[in-house]
């Protein structure tokens, strides 16, 4: 329209003044920001600089990390947990739940006043950790390998920046020596299966873990080939990759979004053709239980091998069977 | 010929009030710059943590230290504050975008997050996050926290350019093309950011899960100072263009009659939009229907003249953004949800009422 139209009031200035409002408000907050940040920053959380009085409140993330807990009897000691924690049921029943362990919020991880925040590896986002280790909570990671020695160094860990390691170390001692049976079965294997983990099945499409996943590392344990070993992390396969994976059993979580049946996975065309689909050969198990590497695992590999190879001779753990395998 | 642009011609509501709208338009910009900085205080006393945030003002403003209220002051100033001014300059951004590309368009549909603008600059972003490192380390040296910003709003650009390229023949812009052709950048972008997933690592693919959601919740100083470079200046170049727009609103034709240099302006909008809504998405991923809501929700009370509009639309949009960024942090405490859907679940019940109410406005 016309400029001429326009009568020039008061509004432009008004509108120059909010302008200036906020160019104002956005300038000078970031100075007072960084004015803050400055005499905090980044407290270094170290395992063995842990005081008592930070062991007192505990934010638990990770299904490993909330299970080596209980196992060490420190319930009490946790005030939250992640919708990981799975297990044991009672602590998603009993305690209040901060999200999932890769999206936490800062805020609502601080109004629970934890004097401590105990994560597995993955936990975030770096944000947050960040926020977190500026309002003086310390944040500790444990890294998280799917592997026996992994799952003894998690407990480890866990235990001494807990204060407990005579516990720790009776745990994952009586963990190791699990694995070292199972591994001493494992010898005995004279064919191995090809075993194809489902993480999930959106739209047809197979996602299905690669190399270096918590997937492999059972399915290891269990003395089982992971029939998809071309790639690292969960991946879609396409409908070929899955012909030549050929797998002999696939191998689903019962628990979670997506609860697949036989009638599910071998109605799809590329997984009818599959070795698997003619002995109808589906495992289905606990995810926290199956993928979880906490104190479980070598219960959790020994129901897999045994679902796997029936005939072969297993050891019995002292903690198995609690992941119902179908 | 466009139903759309006779429903929001400016000069044939003009006629029917003049001057009231301009009265209410000025008084409505009074109104939502108070709701605003109100909004903005609120949202500072509310979260799951509970603090007097007056108290903690008061030693910080008397020198008295803040060590005695040191776990609230963070809070304070660490995390609700950056949050905040992140939610209205986002907000902001998006809503006043959003009105921008419908003066452009000429069509009420346009929207960063409908017309694939968003999708654009988050494939950008998404690529600088997963090749970033291996193919070209001298953009965040040299960049640092301006590297994603940056990419962003180059991305935002060339898919602002294409969209409005393939959708105007003849200086007449089609809906029907516009609105298609936004699905299929749009798919474009999701194709390729498919690509880089299967290409990421796992660290990577919890970053870019983050843009797929949107969210307010990695808010930090550090963010805020990357995003406000690029958006203030197009805030105050917005409404300047909005005068412009008001002349398009006739037709390109009329308004170079009018003085008006059309294609400068047009340049103009497709640069400032790309920059806003660039920005928007690198520091806070893809937040929808802030864009098409809050434009609409304005012109229903102030009309359609730009000059009024855009400034309304940037305080009204960080106000609402707020609001809802309020309920995603606080509704299931002590976790969080993804602001994406909040703005999706107020958005979208809203965005249909529209349709209902003012049957034909789009009319493809």
């Amino acid at each position: 329209m016309p400029e001429s139209e326009l009568p020039a009031g008061r509004v432009p200035a008004i509108l120059r003044a909010a302008r200036l409002g906020v160019v104002a408000l956005a300038m000078t907050v970031p100075a007072i920001g960084t004015v803050l940040v400055a005499p905090v920053a980044a407290i270094a959380a170290e395992a063995s600089t842990v005081s008592d009085r930070e062991r007192a409140r505990v934010v638990s993330i990770g299904t490993a990390v909330t299970e080596i807990l209980y196992a060490l009897d420190l319930q009490n000691r946790i005030i939250a947990v992640d919708t990981t924690s799975m297990h044991p049921p009672e602590a998603l029943e009993q305690k209040p739940n901060v999200g999932y362990m890769r999206a936490l919020s800062a805020e609502g991880v601080l109004a629970l006043d934890p004097s401590m925040v105990l994560a597995e590896e993955g936990a975030g986002p770096p944000e947050v950790i960040g926020l977190l280790e500026a309002a003086s909570v310390p944040f500790i990671t444990v890294p998280s390998d799917p592997s026996p020695d992994g799952v003894a160094d998690k407990i480890r860990m866990v235990a001494r920046v807990m204060g407990r390691e005579a516990a720790g170390d009776r745990l994952a001692a009586e963990t190791a020596t699990y694995f070292d049976e199972l591994a001493a079965a494992r010898e005995g294997l004279d064919d191995r299966l090809r075993v194809m983990f489902i993480l999930s099945l959106q739209s047809g499409r197979v996602l299905a873990s690669g190399a270096g996943t918590a997937a492999a590392g059972i399915l290891a344990l269990a003395g089982a080939d992971n029939a998809v070993a071309g790639f690292e992390g969960y991946k879609p396969l396409s409908d070929e990759a899955i012909l030549a994976a050929a797998p002999d059993v696939i191998l689903v979580m019962n628990r979670g979004n997506h609860v697949l049946d036989a009638d599910q996975v071998f109605g799809l065309p590329a997984l009818s053709n599959t070795p698997a689909a003619r002995t109808r050969a589906l495992i289905r198990m606990d995810g926290a239980y199956l993928l979880g590497f906490g104190p479980r695992t070598p219960a959790a590999a020994v129901d897999l091998a045994r679902a796997l190879y029936p005939e072969h001779a297993w050891p019995e753990t002292a903690n198995g069977n609690r992941g119902n395998t179908d | 010929m466009v139903n759309s642009r006779v429903a929001t011609t400016p000069l044939r509501r003009r006629t029917a009030a003049p001057g009231d709208r301009q009265h209410l338009a000025q008084l409505s910009i009074i109104v939502l710059f108070c709701v605003c900085i109100g909004t903005a205080v609120f949202s500072l006393s509310v979260g799951p943590v509970a603090i007097d945030g007056f108290a903690v003002l008061r030693n910080w403003l008397g020198g008295e230290g803040l060590d005695a209220v040191s776990r609230d002051a963070i809070v304070l100033f660490e995390i609700r504050m950056p949050r905040i001014l992140l939610g209205l300059l986002v907000g902001g951004a998006l809503a006043a975008s959003g009105a921008m590309l419908q003066g452009l368009f000429r069509n009420p549909l346009a929207d960063p997050g409908l017309i694939g603008v968003s999708a654009g600059a988050a494939l950008a972003a998404v690529t600088v996050i997963v090749l970033g490192d291996r193919y070209f380390p001298w953009l965040r040296e040299t960049l640092s926290i301006f590297a994603l910003p940056t990419a962003a709003i180059i991305g935002g650009l060339l898919t602002t350019w294409a969209l409005y390229r393939i959708a105007t023949r003849h200086g007449q812009t089609s809906t029907a093309t516009m609105l298609l052709a936004g699905i299929a950048i749009a798919a474009l972008a999701g194709a390729l950011s498919g690509i880089l997933v299967y290409v990421s690592t796992d660290q990577q693919l919890r970053d870019l899960t983050f843009w797929s959601l949107g969210s307010l919740g990695g808010a930090t100083w550090q963010k805020l100072i990357a995003a406000v470079p690029f958006v203030l200046p197009v805030f105050v170049l917005f409404p300047l263009i909005g005068r412009g727009l008001n002349a398009m609103l006739l037709g390109d034709s009329p308004a170079t009659h009018m003085g008006v240099d059309v294609q400068v302006l047009k340049r103009l909008t497709i640069v400032s939009v790309a920059c806003a809504v660039g920005a928007s998405v690198a520091v806070s991923g893809v937040i929808g229907f802030v864009g098409i809501v809050v434009p609409h929700l304005l012109r229903l009370i102030i009309g359609p003249d730009n000059r009024f509009l855009i400034p309304a639309c940037i305080l009204l949009g960080g106000a609402l953004l707020l609001i809802a960024d309020n309920f995603a942090r606080t509704i299931v405490t002590p976790a969080e949800l993804p602001i994406g859907i909040v703005t999706a679940l107020i958005g979208a019940p809203f965005f249909l009422w529209l349709l209902l109410r003012q049957k034909g406005l789009i009319d493809v």
